[in-house]
Formats: structure tokens, C-alpha cells, sequence
């Protein structure tokens, strides 16, 4: 195990830059999830600790070994791919064995650490069948036996489970969480999802067009997101924003619509944009007249889209709502709970 | 009350008549849809095919028909064949073999047969190995070459499906003209570059005709093979050479482990017809020696066609060498049938 430090790297593939100066600390035993839109440069950088990318500029440690020069081989980390990249004419044994194999360890060795690794995913009765035979969520778990034979230092995950059907993904996160408080690898893994980046990460970084946008554990980046774009990023259904005026402890959109707002933000004044969560809004009469144009009830709670002044607002409210699309409904951001950022610059005000 | 309309007793339905039945009748429809396709298979397959092994059991003339021939059983093959009466002296075979001395061969084996056959044969599959193993290794080499990332990959993967697009009568023209003993631009290298002394005698020697013309072959042979197995390895998913690179593979493992397995059906089906064709050459050996020097480089199809049409004109006899291709060509064919058994890992749904 060790730790993993970026500093500063760039990549570009010719003259196009995909990946702007990036610094990431991971500590020994983290788990760290790199998130991001498409194109953000995440997979880039993964593939950077991997080995499989040239870095063009800034440097990469592993432990205590810069190793931007070393082959992946000699990095002694390893991959999960999103397609799984299991060798299709071996059996699930010899895929997991293949490195081993590789660098000569004797056979009744591989053996013992196959066996090893089949036991802790519950692999065991599936050895001897081949990668063809087995359904997604076995071959991810031989993707991952394939990582963890090799008691590396670093794990690397690329999407690992963007194939696999929603039910089967939750419950390979729930398996990948727990199969690294067993093993405290130190993990880095990359996904879109920001659920998944929620649930799993120790620490999670945001990234976007090849910068990194916020760095924090996850309930830091949903109470306080740094920026609007992570505010967007991080929750879902995403965070509402209104363009408009900071005017004596209230916000006046330019819609009309007037928030009262606390938490640092009163002292403020001047145009910013105002971002709520739509699990922070409560119905107030004295709130916000909105006319409500959708209600989606789920059970466990009820999301309405209202509609106020040419923009639409997301509210979920865990009482059930009795509302019809038409109707008025009067709603009110919970005044502590709301984020200020500035209007040209994206940044975090209170 | 409409309840009383739909109750009304329907007129009883007619029995379909037969014509109707066949028309519905999967077995009858797919003996129509078949017909056609084997009427061309028997027309210029099975009936070309099964008149050849008639006539080889007939001592028919060129220009005779084989209801006028007479049925000689199977005089023609022991002839062909002879009697074995060897008493093998393995040592003495081989000196023999490769002094060139091919006449003395039956003097050796005691064979009391056609010895112009049993060097066609052994010519034969001397030309096939050696030519499909050469094309082969080269063919595999050059698919892998072309696989990189190579500039202006496009225009050179188009140059080295040359030879293969070259009529074989050009082709062979153009190696008669680089092999001839005076002309040859090979040995007029040779003797600029001090090399040689003297021009080379390609095709006038038995086994520098042999070796030249397994050349001419696999020169023109080589690309198909490496266009289909270039095919095979584009279909190798990337992600796995990434994988083996972080298992730790050298570029030797990569292609050892991953992507020799992964192309061992595609090689079983190329390497197949490569051999199927090799081994029923006519037109490169025709225009290259004729078969000389002295019957060196006469292969089976060769001296079949020079038995039935040219010289002797006994269809009979011609009919007899090519079907006794027959059996070598099944027995080819059997091996990469095993070999191109879809294998155990390949059976199930596709890994994405």
C-alpha cells in the first residue's frame, strides 16, 4: 500500500490540452473518487497513474517513487476496466493467475492466491468456466479477483460498473465499499456517477475540462460546494439557482421572487446567484407564490416542479403533497441552508 | 341484438386442398428455396467432379466420350501407384532424395511404377509445406507490422495486396523473367555486388527451380494471409493489451498469451484454403518451369493436365492423377475441421 501524489500534471494529446495542471493528494489507504462530466480528463488522469498515458508535464508518485518515467508494470498498481478486459480464452483462474504467471510464481503459489481471492468474492465455483460463460456482475468480480491477487499498492477503477443493470450496480458498490475496508488498498476510481462518488468515497474530487474543481470528503462537497458547478454536480435532483440581487438580509430575484437569507449571506449585498437544494425547501405562507406544474410522488417523498417566474424550481418534500399541476403553491428555501456564489466567477460567497 | 348475429351457425370450413397445405409446409417451401443453389452445385461441382473420377477407371482418349470409353477398373492408379516392394534403407533414401537422384528412387524401393507421378507427388507436398509454413510465419509477421501505428498505414496495407491482385500468369510471368539465366536481374546483382561469379541457374537446376518457384508462390501468397489475419488482430479489443501491459506482459507475452490464442480460429480458416490452394496450383508452376527442369517442379494438377491434354492425351490416366489429389485434400480438410471446432472459451455471449 502507499500513498499517491499528484502535482501539477498536464496532459495534452498534440497541441490539445485535455488536462490543465492537476494536483491531488491521496493518502495511504484512501479511497479517492474522481468525478466529472464526460471529457472531464478523469479516465486521462487514471490512466496516467496507470501508466498507460504519458504524462506531459508535473510529476506522479507512488509511495515514495516519482514514476512518471516507469513502465506500468513496475508502477504495481492495478486496473478494472469498464469493459472488464478479461482474457477471453482463459479460464477465470488463469485470468486472475496471468500476472503471476508472468513473472514466474511458482504454480502452487498462484494457485493458493487464486484461491485466496476467489474465496473473498465468491468466486470459487466459477474457476474453471471462461469469461463468456459468466453473467456482468461475475466478470466484474473477476475483474476485480484479477486486481486483487496482486496485493498491489495503488487500485485502479475505470467505470467499473457503467455495464452493469441499476440493481446489480448498487449492490457492487455496497461489495467494492466492503472489500476495501477489508483490504485498505489505497483505491482511486472514476466515475460519472455522483451517486456512486457519494456513497463510496473517502474523499472525492470534482473534475471539469481538465481542471480540478473541488477537493472534500462527500458531505463537504454537498454542504458547501466551492463553486456553481460543483453545487450542480453534487446532489440529486440537482440544486435550483436564481439569478438576482442581494438587497438587507433578503434575495431578490429577477423574477421578483424574495428569499430571506442568513448564514453569512445577509451581510452581503450586490447581484449573486442564489442556489437552494431542493430537499431544503419547506411550504411557507409566507414564501414564494409558485404555480406547480409537475408532482412526482415516490412513497418515501414527493417532488414537485413549481414554476415561478419564468423558472422552473425543484422541491422534495418528505410529507406527502396533495397538490394538482395549476394550483398555487407557496414555498420557501430554508434560509440557513442556502448558498451564495458570485455572479462571473462561479465562486462560493457565504 | 348483436349476441344473435355472432351466434349465427357459421358455414363449415372447407378442407384446405393440398396445394394450399404444401404452399404453408416449411419442408416443401425450403426443398424450393434449395433447389436452385443445388442445381449450381451439381451442375459445375458434383457432376464435373464425379465425370473426372469416371473417367479415371476408363483408358479414354482426348475427344472420346465416356459412354464410348472402356471400364478398365482400376489399371489407371496401378499404374500410377505401382507395386511397393521397398526394403527401406532410410540412410541410402535420403542421400538419394536430396542428391536430386529421383529416377533411382524406385530403383531403391524396387517400385515397378510411374515415377513421374511419384515425383509430382512428392513435389507436390514438398511445394505445399514449405510454401504455407514461409507464408505463414511471413504472412503473421506482416499482419502484426501492420497493426502499429504506422504513418501512411492506409497506402502500405493497399501496396501489399499487390502480388495477390496481380493475375498469377503476370506474376509468373515477370518471376520467369527475373529467374532466367541470362537476363535475370537477381544474378546481374549478385555479380555487381561480388556475390556471384556466374549467373545463377534458377530454373535449370531441379532444386533451384524448386526453391524459386515456392518464392514466386509465396510472394504472391503472403498477402492474402496477412490482410486476413491483419482483419483477425484489429478485432482484438485494445483493452486487453492495456490489461496485459499492467499484468506486467513484454510485447513477446502480449502476442504469445493474447494475441496468438485469440487468432487461432481465424489462422485454422486461412491457412486452410492457403494450403487447399497450394496444393492444386497449375498456373504459376505452367507458365514458370512447365514442370522442368525434368520433371522437378511438376506438381500433381500440372502433370494431370499435361497426361490428359498435351502429351499423352489419355484422359483416362489425367483423370486418375487429379483424383488421387482427392484424398490429400480431404485429409486437410479434416484436420482444420477439427482445428476449426469453435473452442470451448469461445462458446457464450461476447465479453461487452
Amino acid at each position: 500500500m502507499a500513498s499517491v501524489d499528484i502535482r501539477d500534471v498536464k496532459k495534452a494529446f498534440g497541441s490539445h490540452a485535455v488536462i490543465h495542471g492537476v494536483s491531488v493528494g491521496i493518502d495511504d489507504g484512501e479511497f479517492v473518487v474522481l468525478v466529472g462530466p464526460s471529457g472531464c480528463g478523469k479516465s486521462t488522469l487514471l490512466r496516467m497513474i496507470a501508466g498507460l498515458e504519458n504524462i506531459t508535464a508535473g510529476e506522479i508518485r507512488i509511495g515514495d517513487r516519482v514514476v512518471n518515467q516507469l513502465p506500468p508494470k513496475a508502477r504495481d498498481v492495478a486496473m478494472v476496466f469498464q469493459n472488464y478486459a478479461l482474457y477471453p480464452h482463459m479460464t477465470v483462474a488463469a485470468n486472475m493467475g496471468f500476472s503471476m504467471q508472468l513473472r514466474g510464481t511458482p504454480k502452487a503459489e498462484i494457485e493458493k492466491r487464486v484461491a485466496r481471492a476467489a474465496e473473498i468474492l465468491g468466486l470459487a465455483p466459477l474457476l474453471e468456466r471462461f469469461p463468456r460463460q459468466l453473467s456482468g456482475g461475475q466478470r466484474q468480480r473477476v475483474a476485480m479477483g484479477r486486481a486483487i491477487v496482486r496485493d498491489p499498492q495503488v487500485f485502479l477503477f475505470d467505470e467499473p460498473l457503467s455495464n452493469l443493470d441499476a440493481k446489480l450496480r448498487v449492490a457492487m458498490r455496497t461489495e467494492i465499499k466492503a472489500l476495501h475496508q477489508r483490504l485498505k488498498t489505497t483505491t482511486v476510481y472514476v466515475t460519472h456517477d455522483q451517486i456512486e462518488a457519494m456513497t463510496m468515497a473517502d474523499k472525492i474530487v470534482v473534475m471539469h475540462d481538465g481542471i480540478v474543481e473541488q477537493i472534500g470528503e462527500p458531505l463537504d462537497l454537498y454542504d458547501r460546494p466551492a463553486n456553481l458547478f460543483v453545487a450542480g454536480f453534487i446532489g440529486s435532483p440537482a440544486m435550483n439557482f436564481m439569478k438576482g440581487r442581494l438587497e438587507s438580509g433578503r434575495f431578490v430575484a429577477d423574477g421578483g421572487a424574495a428569499v430571506p437569507v442568513a448564514n453569512g449571506a445577509a451581510a452581503k449585498s450586490g447581484r449573486a446567484t442564489l442556489g437552494f437544494r431542493p430537499e431544503h425547501i419547506a411550504v411557507a405562507d409566507d414564501g414564494i407564490e409558485t404555480r406547480v406544474v409537475v408532482v412526482e410522488p415516490t412513497g418515501s417523498e414527493t417532488q414537485v416542479v413549481v414554476e415561478s417566474g419564468g423558472q422552473e424550481i425543484v422541491c422534495v418534500f418528505r410529507e406527502r403533497i396533495a397538490a394538482q399541476p395549476g394550483e398555487t403553491l407557496r414555498i420557501r428555501p430554508n434560509p440557513q441552508l442556502v448558498h451564495l456564489f458570485d455572479e462571473t466567477s462561479g465562486q462560493r460567497l457565504n | 341484438m348483436p349476441e344473435a348475429v355472432l351466434r349465427e351457425p357459421a358455414a363449415p370450413l372447407k378442407p384446405p386442398t393440398l396445394l394450399s397445405r404444401l404452399m404453408v409446409n416449411r419442408d416443401w417451401l425450403g426443398f424450393w428455396f434449395m433447389l436452385p443453389a443445388a442445381a449450381f452445385l451439381v451442375l459445375f461441382l458434383a457432376y464435373p467432379l464425379a465425370l473426372g473420377i469416371a473417367y479415371s477407371f476408363t483408358d479414354a482418349k482426348i475427344g472420346q466420350d465416356i459412354g464410348s470409353a472402356n471400364f478398365i477398373g482400376i489399371e489407371n492408379y496401378q499404374w500410377l501407384i505401382g507395386e511397393f516392394d521397398c526394403k527401406w534403407e532410410w540412410a541410402a533414401f535420403w542421400s538419394r532424395l536430396f542428391g536430386g537422384d529421383f529416377g533411382a528412387l524406385g530403383a531403391l524401393c524396387k517400385i515397378v511404377g510411374d515415377d513421374q507421378f511419384h515425383l509430382a507427388v512428392f513435389n507436390t507436398l514438398f511445394y505445399t509445406i514449405v510454401a504455407s509454413v514461409l507464408k505463414f510465419a511471413i504472412g503473421l509477421y506482416l499482419a502484426v507490422l501492420l497493426n502499429n501505428h504506422l504513418p501512411f498505414r492506409a497506402v502500405i496495407r493497399a501496396i501489399v495486396l499487390v502480388p495477390f491482385i496481380v493475375p498469377t500468369v503476370l506474376s509468373a510471368i515477370a518471376f520467369w523473367w527475373i529467374f532466367d539465366p541470362q537476363f535475370s536481374i537477381v544474378s546481374w546483382s549478385a555479380k555487381q555486388m561480388g556475390l556471384a561469379t556466374e549467373n545463377i541457374n534458377f530454373l535449370g537446376e531441379p532444386w533451384n527451380a524448386r526453391w524459386s518457384a515456392i518464392f514466386a508462390n509465396v510472394w504472391r501468397g503472403v498477402p492474402f494471409i496477412a490482410i486476413t489475419l491483419l482483419a483477425g488482430l484489429q478485432t482484438v479489443p485494445p483493452s486487453l493489451y492495456e490489461a496485459s501491459t499492467i499484468d506486467g506482459a513484454s510485447r513477446w507475452q502480449m502476442f504469445r498469451y493474447i494475441t496468438y490464442p485469440l487468432l487461432t480460429p481465424i489462422i485454422a480458416v486461412v491457412m486452410t484454403f492457403s494450403v487447399l490452394f497450394t496444393f492444386t496450383d497449375f498456373q504459376l508452376i505452367k507458365v514458370l518451369t512447365n514442370g522442368g527442369p525434368a520433371g522437378s517442379t511438376e506438381l500433381m494438377a500440372t502433370l494431370s493436365f499435361n497426361r490428359a491434354i498435351l502429351g499423352g492425351q489419355r484422359i483416362g490416366e489425367g483423370a486418375a492423377i487429379s483424383t488421387a489429389m482427392i484424398p490429400f485434400l480431404l485429409a486437410c480438410i479434416l484436420i482444420s475441421w477439427f482445428g476449426l471446432q469453435r473452442r470451448k472459451w469461445q462458446q457464450g455471449e461476447a465479453n461487452d
